[in-house]
């Protein structure tokens, strides 16, 4: 158990800090906007129950609904059609194992300001790897574009009378991804794992498919990725044990390593 | 001619505000019925079903024969015999209101009545009869002139009756839609002085936003009924100084109940049009009534734009036409929660609308600037019941001459 | 008029009572009412048991009607009745207390009205007074009777040539009248200038054709004449009446009562004419209607009225005496006890027992009951002829 106590005494002199990287559950934060003929994902909403009144005298409590995918959440293999065969491909079914894993931090914040269409490929990543190291294998790859800082503005969903514009990966990158650095899943700032004109690329949502089709996860809607470290960030991403669930909303934290204080 | 109506001064924040009260609110059945008929515009007496004597005050049977009575439309003419000018009167309503001019009015249909003067009319002239809704939705005989005189919609005693947007201040829920915008631009037009315009997204524009946003009297806020804080947020802002209460919101999506129907379309549907109606009124009606009788820019109405559908159902859009349907109980409860506050609740019905959301349906369908048009002309004639365009008119005939049968014409 | 009426042989009336009234009392009309049967005790020294016939009439007894109120008293008659018509309550009191006196169905009928009127109770009591002005008189400007007159006077005005003047004569002559009565609520002078001069309250009604509301009580006997003798009391007899409800509803605006039906039979039966009376006790509440009385009743025709009402002297020592208690705009209107003081003005000045002044010699009265506006117009209408038949 010296591992755990190590990591309680870090915890408390705050040589590990914890990292929030949620955005706060209101209901005007954007959820992603499908073409009028599909479903839509719904909003976060609260009805409040009682606030010390005569619903409740002494307490506060409200009822709140949204969408699985809404607002920081985690997205399940079977979110998607090509992992709808996968066993334990639902939130209630995953291993707890592999709800903690680490994060190598890929940042492309200054292509994605410079263009928001800005497609990661096998190429950039191991252009990446050239400069950086290697991609270590079973981890969560997060993609920092700092697009976290848009929100509150049009120009973070980015929805422009073309669709939607946002950076993110090719098939060619996750194939990269999940095939030769076996990653936990892609963790990204923006609405989608999916860069947002990914419905033109060809396979289209390519994310979506590869990843979810093999059994790995995504987390969208993160913030905070500029405060952590390229390698040796820790994640817990633990999504409510919804039934058959495909994702759900959740608290994202990090932890990572400082000095001590 | 009547005094032209002034725009009304900031209020001196150290007058209490006038209280809100209806004239005496006691009636008989018979004036219930009268006053839901009347709700719809229309002049109707009732007539003898055996000897067709047309009588007044509603009575119970036929005071020639005991016959059973039916109300039916009679011609609007009459003469008014005699005239006085209340100025004294121990009701907590017209006390505010004096002097109140009445008058003796033979009808041309057939009988007397005592009834409300418009200020161009006098003993001895012609006259034209409207029926219209007092403040605590009662049947009220007013005498207009036979002819349009100038000003004539300012006549105090006229406005009493009536919620005309002129200078009034009005918030149309969802600007992000052509009716709330072909709504909020016929308002301006009507003379309101402000129109709030509903955004429920703030971050996203919409068809038509420049254009609408920069029209003179149009003011743009954030409002999504579908979210209780934001409407609350919104009415803690505006509800002391929101006249009108026009809701336009609408969610419509095809589908059956057992066949092609989504329950994610229905809920979201049933929360904006249903729910969402709960938390306006919820939001807007107590600060709305408290100011009921203050002055020309008194709060006034609370509107509901809601599909023809809720009364009959249809096929192929099922849950659409169910949250009509709730919505015209919740408007109906409403509209008698506010009788006693002195706001008028007034429902819009529209038919299909021609918009995106209605491709399916073979025109005619109706336009926004029909549901404007209709909007307007409720507030100003204090309607309660509308059709906006040829199509919820013609499904409002049949529904009232043969509900059960409306209801298989349009589901089957 | 179909078959001759009666005469009403049998049956005499006494024991006139006027309870002072209140402009507003925390009490109830069972208060009123029993202090009224109080003073008929006091006068005639009747006990509970001693009255057989019991009529009442009253707005203000609600929930209780004369069946709660008999109880309420502790009086067991054999018969009652209820007379729910206000200013025609006092007429019709009499002809159906005289009617079972004289065919034995009660011996000693008490004839009582009373009514409270608190703070407010008379706009609750307009509120719910009939479903016609509920539904279609009240909701119009609440100006209660006074629009309703109004409407009725700016009419009759227009029609008949009658002014503004010739009502300030009948009003000025009825204060004067009210000057002498003690227990009359108004108590200073009314000049022509003030009449003519008052606020409008509901244009052409001013102010002083308007009644004040108030509480009070009034009540009379009816019996035989045998026990009348027993008692020791004055008496009159009931030398004709008439009732009629409902008159001309083809009228658009109300010209004429439910007089005019009947008056030839009034004066058949009482065997004399208009000019025989030496006072008329008329019903009040707004002079056009008793300017409507005069005529319909036959002392002149309506387009004579202003000529008639110039010639004569309304007052106790003139040539008509009016309303000789001050009537109800200068004695006060205690509801359906309004309807009843009449009679009992009526029988004390020909029993020579006046409030106030007494007319010389009086020995004949006109008694007239108009009653319930019950939607543009009054409905009920009633007179009387009292002649002096014993004075103890
Ligand atoms: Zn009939």
């Amino acid at each position: 158990m010296t591992l755990l106590t190590d990591l309680a005494g870090a915890l408390a002199t705050g040589q590990v800090r914890v990292v929030d990287l949620t955005n706060t559950l209101r209901a005007d934060f954007p959820v992603i906007v499908l073409p009028p003929e599909f479903g839509q994902c719904a909003p976060f909403r609260m009805e409040k129950v009682s606030r010390y009144d005569d619903n409740g005298p002494a307490w506060y409590w409200n009822n709140i609904s949204m969408n699985e995918h809404t607002g920081t959440h985690f997205d399940a293999p079977a979110h998607w059609v090509t992992g709808k065969d996968l066993p334990a491909n639902t939130v209630d079914a995953i291993p707890a194992q592999d709800l903690i894993a680490a994060a190598v931090v890929i940042d492309i914040s200054a292509e994605a300001a410079a263009n928001a269409d800005f497609v990661v490929t096998r190429d950039f990543l191991e252009d990446w790897e050239a400069k950086n190291g290697a991609i270590p294998l079973r981890h969560w790859i997060a993609l920092r574009t700092d697009w976290y800082k848009r929100v509150g503005t049009p120009e973070y969903l980015n929805l422009l009378e073309d669709g939607v514009h946002s950076p993110g990966p090719d098939a060619s990158a996750v194939e990269f991804m999940v095939h030769d650095r076996d990653c936990v899943g892609l963790a990204v700032e923006t609405v989608g794992t999916d860069a947002g004109q990914a419905f033109h690329f060809n396979p289209p949502l390519p994310a979506h498919s590869i990843l979810h089709g093999n059994g790995r996860f995504g987390l969208q809607c993160l913030t905070n990725l500029d405060k952590l470290p390229t390698f040796g960030a820790m994640i817990v991403a633990c999504p409510l044990k919804i039934e058959g669930g495909s994702g759900s909303p959740l608290r994202v934290v990090a932890l990572i390593e400082g000095e001590a204080t | 001619m009547s005094e032209p109506l002034i725009p009304p001064k900031k209020k001196d924040p150290l007058l209490n505000t006038r209280a809100g009260h209806v004239p005496p609110a006691l009636r008989s059945r018979a004036a219930k019925a009268m006053a839901a008929r009347a709700g719809q515009g229309r002049f109707v007496l009732q007539a003898c079903e055996d000897c067709a004597h047309v009588t007044y005050p509603p009575r119970d049977r036929c005071p020639k024969c005991w016959g059973a009575l039916t109300w039916q439309d009679q011609p609007r003419g009459a003469v008014i015999e005699a005239e006085t000018t209340i100025k004294a009167s121990t009701d907590l309503f017209f006390r505010n209101h004096l002097p109140w001019r009445i008058g003796s009015a033979r009808l041309d249909a057939g009988s007397m009545a005592i009834v409300h003067l418009h200020g161009d009319v006098n003993q001895g002239d012609r006259v034209r009869m409207e029926i219209k809704l007092d403040r605590g939705g009662n049947p009220a005989l007013f005498a207009l002139p036979e002819k349009e005189t100038l000003n004539m919609a300012d006549d105090p005693q006229l406005r009493v009756f009536t919620a005309d947007p002129k200078y009034r201040r009005i918030l149309v829920t969802d600007g992000r839609g052509p009716v709330g915008q072909a709504v909020a631009e016929a308002l301006v037009k009507a003379g309101a002085k402000t129109v709030f315009l509903g955004n429920n997204d703030r971050l996203m524009r919409y068809p038509g936003q420049e254009q609408i946003e920069a029209m003179e009297g149009i003011e743009p806020v954030p409002l999504s009924i579908a979210d209780s804080r934001s409407t609350e947020a919104l009415a803690a802002q505006l509800g002391g100084r929101v006249d009108i209460v026009v809701n336009t919101a609408q969610h419509t999506r095809g589908g059956g109940v057992g066949f092609g129907g989504k329950l994610s379309d229905l809920q979201t549907g049933l929360d904006l049009e249903v729910s969402g109606l709960m938390r306006l009124a919820q939001a807007f009606a107590p600060a709305m009534s408290g100011r009921s009788d203050d002055g020309t820019n008194a709060a006034a109405a609370f509107v509901d734009v809601a599909s023809i559908f809720g009364l009959s159902g249809k096929a192929g859009y099922a849950g659409a036409a169910a949250a009509a349907a709730a919505r015209l109980s919740l408007i109906a409860g409403l509209r008698g929660e506010m009788a006693q506050t002195g706001i008028r609740v007034m429902s819009v019905l529209t038919g299909p609308i021609d918009d995106a959301w209605h491709q399916d349906i073979p025109p005619p369908k109706t336009a926004p600037v029909q549901i404007a048009r209709a909007v307007v002309s409720a507030l100003q004639q204090g309607q309660e019941t509308i059709c906006a365009g040829q199509v919820a008119k013609e499904i409002f005939g049949r529904w009232q001459a043969d509900p059960l049968l409306t209801i298989r014409e349009e589901t089957q | 008029m179909s078959a001759r009426v009666k005469p009403y042989d049998g049956a005499v009336v006494c024991a006139p009572v006027t309870v002072p009234y209140a402009r507003f009392s925390p009490e109830s009309a069972h208060w009123w009412t029993g202090r009224a049967l109080q003073a008929l005790s006091q006068q005639t020294g009747l006990k509970p048991g001693d009255f057989d016939g019991f009529c009442f009439a009253s707005f203000s007894s609600v929930p209780d009607t004369v069946v709660g109120m008999v109880q309420h008293m502790g009086l067991s008659p054999r018969w009652m009745d209820h007379i729910p018509t206000g200013g025609a309550s006092g007429v019709m009191a009499l002809r159906r207390a005289a009617r079972a006196v004289q065919v034995g169905d009660a011996e000693v009928v008490a004839c009582v009205s009373g009514d409270t009127n608190q703070i407010d109770s008379f706009r609750q009591g307009l509120t719910g007074f009939s479903r016609f002005s509920q539904d279609a008189t009240y909701p119009y400007g609440f100006g209660g009777p006074n629009a309703t007159f109004a409407l009725i006077t700016d009419n009759f005005m227009r029609e008949f040539g009658v002014s503004r003047e010739d009502f300030a004569k009948l009003c000025v002559a009825q204060r004067t009248n009210a000057l002498s009565n003690p227990l009359a609520l108004m108590k200073k002078p009314l000049s022509f200038e003030q009449y003519v001069n008052a606020r409008a309250i509901s244009d052409p009604v001013h102010l002083f054709d308007c009644v004040m509301p108030c509480a009070g009580a009034e009540a009379f006997i009816v019996t035989t004449p045998e026990k009348a003798q027993e008692l020791g009391l004055s008496v009159a007899r009931i030398a004709g009446t008439i009732e009629r409800h409902n008159a001309y509803p083809e009228d658009a605006v109300q010209t004429r009562g439910g007089w005019g039906c009947d008056i030839d039979e009034l004066w058949a039966a009482a065997g004399c004419g208009p000019q025989d009376m030496d006072c008329l006790q008329a019903y009040d509440d707004y002079p056009v209607i008793v300017a409507m009385q005069l005529a319909d009743l036959g002392f002149c025709t309506k387009v004579d009225l202003p000529q008639f009402i110039t010639e004569n002297d309304f007052t106790i020592p003139g040539s008509l005496p009016l309303n000789t208690n001050g009537g109800q705009l200068s004695a006060g209107q205690a509801g359906a006890a309004g309807g009843f003081q009449n009679v009992t003005e009526g029988l004390r000045q020909i029993l020579h027992c006046p409030l106030g002044d007494q007319i010389p010699e009086a020995r004949r009265a006109l008694i007239s009951g108009f009653g319930l506006v019950n939607f543009d117009r009054g409905v009920c209408t009633g007179a009387a002829i009292l002649e002096q038949e014993v004075l103890r």
